[in-house]
């Protein structure tokens, strides 16, 4: 079966940004600086496309988790343009889910409860909540079935191992059918079975509800597993080296992680972060 | 038979008992080993003889100081907390009021009375005000700290989905701070004590503070002490009231790492 989803097809006829579509997120020339001295993303440019599966890597500090903050509007660039559904990002835009590499659970909420957490924020979920809070905590409890959760909905998050937390995260940032999900190294605390098990299930939810992902790591074979395309920043201050689409087929396997030519990308990556 | 007798005392339930059993126990063969006038320090069993033979005065008194430090230990709740929230909550307001409270703080709160008594005369409101000042400090510092030390990543997280500042506060802030202040009532109810105890020491006819002026002016030292353990016994049930409440209301904020047995 891995040879099949192995073809290696040219790659511009897989990229889910087609240059023709609108994209949903556009990033030109942005730079981001913190005060007056650091200057943490020099002059990007980026295109993201409605669905498409995003991984950025890059040396530590290089500014991966400001071009997260960007994005979301959490922070606005200092010169250039974010915009993000043909609009100009001029504060958060709450389309977005988010998660962080610790789990960030509120301790004082059950699993359920913090998976729930969003619906109470955002619209058109918050104004109607008591009214359909039966409903909401079925979808919830589906998607903690999802990530293998079955039956902990009534535990407390420190209750929970550092893996079934992140996969609670994981539930919390999906629970809203979010347009975009913002994951700055999710799996980053974790164990590598755990970490690749939740591969598994983070392509699952992705097939499923085909969100916008802009997946932060530094684990290169996690990015090509679930990327469909990648970006290789420079040391700081960040700036896009190298754009690489994945081409293989989607679901991808463990198996696959093995086979030759996902080992080259995964070494072609690894020798353009070096050179960088 | 010994083992038992051993592992009862050790065991944690017992051991508030025995201890203070002991220290009573203690002062009270001490005094008879050394003997010790009554005048310069009575002895357990007299101090309870007179909290008996003057029950009535002790009861209006103590219920005059319980209710004189409830009332002014309540507004140090509404203050602190609505100070506290709105320093921790904005930078700004914490920059601005800071020092001020800091040098507030650092005012013995005893100097005060004979300002109150001033503006107020003698009576029950110093008193009341007096536990309002010493006690509302602990409970705005707590709730701050609370708040100001909120994870920015789970800020981040609400605020992506377009929370306003106000759903942040209920969402978050709030329940976060709760076991900094139910820590903080804990210290400010004892604090709130010492505050109407030494005011009506000075500024009251009434009390137990006004009690064991009253008494020591008459040299019947046993009822000062009657007084001293009547104050000490309220603020330990208080306390414990207040331990009990932040049990059960921030459970998961004392979570226990044992597994339970
Ligand atoms: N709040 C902040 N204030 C000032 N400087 C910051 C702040 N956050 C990040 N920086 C700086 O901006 C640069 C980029 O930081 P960023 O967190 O985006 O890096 P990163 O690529 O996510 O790193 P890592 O892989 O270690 O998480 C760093 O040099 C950092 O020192
Ligand atoms: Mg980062």
């Amino acid at each position: 079966m891995p040879d099949v989803m192995l073809v290696n097809k040219p790659a511009t006829t897989l990229t889910a940004n087609g240059d023709g579509m609108p994209a949903l997120v556009e990033l030109q020339a942005a730079t981001l600086k913190y005060g007056q001295g650091t200057l943490a993303l020099s002059e990007t440019d980026m295109r993201i496309g409605d669905g498409e599966f995003v991984a950025v890597v890059g040396p530590s500090g290089c500014g991966k988790s400001s071009l997260l903050k960007l994005v979301s509007g959490l922070h606005l660039p200092r010169t250039g343009n974010v915009r993000v559904q043909g609009q100009d990002v001029k504060g958060p835009i709450g389309i977005c889910g988010m998660a962080f590499q610790n789990s960030n659970l509120l301790p004082w909420r059950t699993t359920l409860e913090n998976v729930l957490l969003p619906l109470e924020i955002v619209e058109p979920y918050a104004s109607t909540f008591r009214r359909n809070k039966l409903d909401y905590e079925a979808r919830a409890k589906k998607l903690l079935k999802a990530v293998g959760l079955e039956g902990f909905d009534e535990k407390y998050p420190w209750e929970l191992s550092g893996g079934m937390q992140q996969r609670t995260s994981l539930c919390r940032a999906l629970i809203h059918n979010p347009r975009m999900l913002l994951l700055d190294e999710p799996f980053g605390a974790l164990d590598a079975f755990t970490r690749e098990d939740l591969w598994g299930v983070l392509q699952t939810l992705y097939l499923d509800q085909k969100p916008t992902v802009i997946l932060v790591t530094h684990d290169l074979r996690e990015a090509v597993y679930l990327a469909d395309t990648i970006y290789v920043f420079s040391p700081r201050p960040g700036r896009i080296v190298s754009r690489t689409d994945v081409p293989f087929e989607r679901p991808r396997s463990l198996p696959m992680t093995y086979q030759p030519d996902f080992v080259e990308m995964v070494q072609h990556l690894r020798d353009s972060i070096t050179h960088s | 038979m010994f083992k038992t007798f051993l592992s009862a005392f050790t065991s944690p339930k017992a051991a508030p008992w025995l201890v203070t059993a002991g220290f009573f126990l203690v002062w009270e063969l001490g005094c008879l080993l050394f003997h010790v006038d009554r005048f310069i320090l009575p002895r357990p069993s007299e101090i309870a003889v007179q909290i008996v033979k003057q029950h009535e005065a002790i009861a209006l008194n103590s219920f005059q100081t319980f209710y004189t430090t409830m009332l002014g230990f309540a507004v140090a709740v509404a203050v602190g907390l609505f100070l506290g929230l709105l320093v921790g909550a904005s930078p700004k307001i914490y920059k601005g009021l800071y020092p001020l409270m800091v040098g507030l703080n650092s005012v013995p709160k005893v100097a005060i009375v004979p300002i109150l008594v001033i503006w107020f005369g003698i009576g029950t409101v110093p008193a009341i005000l007096t536990a309002f000042v010493i006690s509302f400090f602990p409970i705005m510092v707590n709730v701050a700290t609370g708040l100001a030390t909120i994870e920015p990543e789970l800020n981040d997280v609400l605020r992506a989905l377009g929370a306003s500042k106000w759903q942040i506060l209920r969402k978050i802030g709030l329940p976060r701070s709760l076991p900094y202040f139910f820590a903080s009532l804990k210290v400010a109810i004892s604090l709130a004590f010492v505050g109407s105890v030494v005011a009506e020491t000075v500024a009251s006819d009434r009390g137990i503070g006004y009690l064991m002026m009253a008494a020591s002016a008459r040299f019947d030292v046993p009822l000062v002490f009657a007084g001293l353990v009547v104050i000490a016994l309220m603020g330990v049930i208080m306390y414990e009231l207040f331990a009990y409440i932040e049990r059960r209301m921030t459970f998961w904020a004392t979570r226990s790492q044992n597994p339970t047995i």
